[in-house]
């Protein structure tokens, strides 16, 4: 794991400063956080690189996951889907199973935290074992037309919550409970981010069966998920293919937390099975061959229905790479449209957007630019984690200017 | 012969200062609903909205200095009313209250002029959310005795303290005039040069250039 000062050459000193300074004020609190997996997904990915650099900054941090049957996962997909606005017949006995889980969880887990900070819908019921303690709910999720059943039973517990978290302004709902807005980060020195040899690069690609040097290749890096739309991408990518002779690689792997990946991934399969160009690579956690197939992409592509955020696209804009992505969830706040990148809104608009990257490659690589100097300022772990330390301060003060 | 370097009456402390967004679940569609939340809006959240571009955008980007003028332009296409809003100049107010009504008295005027624009809606997914600045402010151990000592912390604190000092203090914090001229007349007693920082638009630098300028005038005065 990197050390907080192999971060001054990328943010300077200042910044490591502040987050020095910021962490003497935290002295003698113990932060919990909460989850549902340990590994797969954009939470268990955050937590990992952050936890070891609060525990270097002397901020007690702990990091606890719940534990869930098939039910408990199935259930909580559905949550998941219909608080993204599909719909999803959800039962009394499903509403039952997750509570039967959560009382088990509830019951298991300890809880020593001065904060305690849980992430996401499925160990959002946990608030019940809430003492004279912190309690912060953070969503990680696209909440802006959400299932009101759904939201209404999710927020029966969000309620009792200190504090509520959202990734953009157009998932806040109006409620009594304070709420802030924090965007999730990329860490710079991550396998999934550091910069790589040619040598790994080219590795990679023979692994897969890649040929780079004979045509572009347009890559959408993402779990199979039908909210990150494969199939989309697939029909974009067969328009362009008419005018433009190009590759494509959809690549990614599961969480534990997600059953219906599997599924997504075998219709993938169906839809390219006549194209030798399309290349569907269902992979285990491998953040080197992640970083190695977005830095061997011409274009990269993120054409969600619905993102919570979207950090694919942060990743691949600090790679300098051009980026088209759908304009939802936080996807607008990392690209601003022709100036860091090109947002669509269907399967034409992103078929339009690749065509002009691929014709265009100055216009592409200047696009590509602007964008990494954005996710420099404001989407790297630094920011992340000076944000959640505010955020903590912020629940022993309630006026808008605190004096530290 | 070397120039005497005065030595201050007070030492210059360097604080900086930290933001977080808090939401609101407020949000407009059209100029009235815009206008309505302006006027009900905390003093943080007119201050978020006419000062996050500074911190946020320290290179060159597209978006004028402040959040109503892009989105009335972008989502509304009123370029008229975003060209009036994205022109007011800050500078001439001391309190966020008179910013605030400068920015109401532009919008009404507009649609006393253009009535039929209270009826042009944003589309779905461009509405305009409102959002609140916490702000944090800190001691930095950085502290200067003289003018020598005050342009060499210049060139390496954080642009968050220069932030600070240059516009939160001035006009959130209602100071009037920014930290660094105050201190600069005060304690150095050289009106000159606290002037010419006080008559900087720093609205119109990014923040590594106003610290350049403003080292550049300081290294002048001392020679």
């Amino acid at each position: 794991m990197a050390r907080l000062e192999e971060y001054i050459p990328i943010v300077g000193e200042g910044v490591v400063g502040d987050l020095r300074a910021l962490a003497e004020r935290l002295k003698g609190k113990t932060i919990q956080h909460i989850n549902s997996t340990a590994v797969g997904g954009g939470v268990a990915e955050i937590l990992t690189r952050m936890v070891p650099l609060f525990q270097e900054l002397n901020v007690n941090t702990r990091w606890d996951v719940i534990k869930g049957g098939d039910k408990f996962f199935e259930v909580t997909k559905k949550f998941h889907n219909a608080l993204h606005g599909r719909s999803e017949e959800i039962t009394e006995a499903d509403f039952a199973a997750f509570m039967e889980t959560s009382i088990e969880n509830m019951n298991e887990m300890q809880y020593f935290g001065d904060i305690v900070y849980v992430h996401d819908p499925q160990p959002i019921a946990l608030i019940q074992k809430k003492s004279d303690n912190k309690w912060i709910w953070r969503c990680h999720v696209d909440v802006s037309n959400p299932d009101r059943t759904v939201w209404e039973f999710l927020y029966s517990f969000i309620a009792r919550y200190d504090a509520a978290v959202f990734s953009s302004p157009e998932f806040s709902p109006k409620m009594a409970v304070r709420q802030f807005l924090i965007s999730p980060s990329i860490d710079p020195l991550s396998d999934k981010n550091k910069e790589l040899p040619e040598d790994v690069i080219n590795a990679v690609l023979e692994k897969y069966h890649i040929k780079k040097k004979d045509k572009s290749i347009i890559t959408q890096i993402s779990r199979f998920d039908r909210l990150k739309d494969p199939i989309g991408v697939i029909e974009a990518y067969q328009e362009v293919k008419k005018y433009i002779d190009c590759q494509l690689i959809l690549a990614g792997g599961g969480a534990t937390d997600d059953p219906e990946g599997l599924k997504v991934y075998e219709e993938t399969r169906e839809k390219a099975v006549n194209d030798k160009d399309i290349h569907i690579l269902l992979m285990p956690q491998n953040d080197i061959e992640i970083n190695a197939l977005q830095r061997a992409s011409t274009v990269i592509i993120q054409k969600s229905l619905k993102e919570g955020f979207g950090l694919t696209v942060a990743e691949a804009l600090w790679k300098g790479k051009p980026v088209v992505a759908s304009a939802v969830g936080g996807i607008p706040l990392q690209i601003k449209h022709k100036y860091s990148g090109l947002l669509c809104h269907s399967i034409e608009g992103a078929t339009f957007a690749l065509k002009q990257l691929l014709s265009s490659p100055a216009y592409a690589k200047k696009l590509g630019e602007n964008g990494r100097e954005h996710i420099k300022n404001n989407f790297l772990i630094t920011r992340h984690l000076k944000d959640y330390m505010l955020l903590f301060l912020s629940l022993y003060h309630k006026e808008d200017v605190v004096y530290l | 012969m070397e120039k005497e370097i005065k030595k201050a009456t007070e030492p210059f402390h360097f604080y900086t200062r930290l933001h977080l967004s808090e939401l609101t679940g407020l949000k407009a569609s059209n100029l009235p609903e815009l206008l309505g939340l302006i006027k009900e809006a905390g003093d943080s959240a007119i201050y978020h909205h006419t000062h996050r571009f500074l911190l946020q955008h320290q290179y060159l980007s597209p978006e004028p200095p402040n959040d109503f003028a892009y989105w009335v332009t972008t989502a509304l296409s009123e370029d008229r009313l975003g060209e009036k809003l994205a022109s007011i100049d800050t500078m001439k107010y001391l309190t966020i209250h008179d910013l605030r009504e400068k920015i109401v008295a532009t919008i009404e005027a507009y649609l006393k002029n253009y009535p039929k624009s209270a009826k042009r809606l944003a589309p779905e997914d461009e509405v305009f959310y409102l959002i609140k600045c916490v702000s944090f402010i800190m001691p930095t151990p950085y502290v200067a005795d003289d003018l020598i000592e005050f342009v060499e912390i210049l060139k390496k604190i954080t642009i968050d303290s220069i932030y600070f000092h240059m516009f939160e203090a001035r006009l959130r914090l209602e100071r009037k005039s920014n930290d660094f001229s105050l201190w600069i007349q005060d304690s150095i007693g050289d009106k000159d040069l606290a002037a010419k920082i006080l008559k900087l638009d720093p609205y119109t630098y990014t923040l590594e250039d106003l610290r350049k300028t403003i080292i550049q005038m300081i290294e002048k005065k001392i020679g």
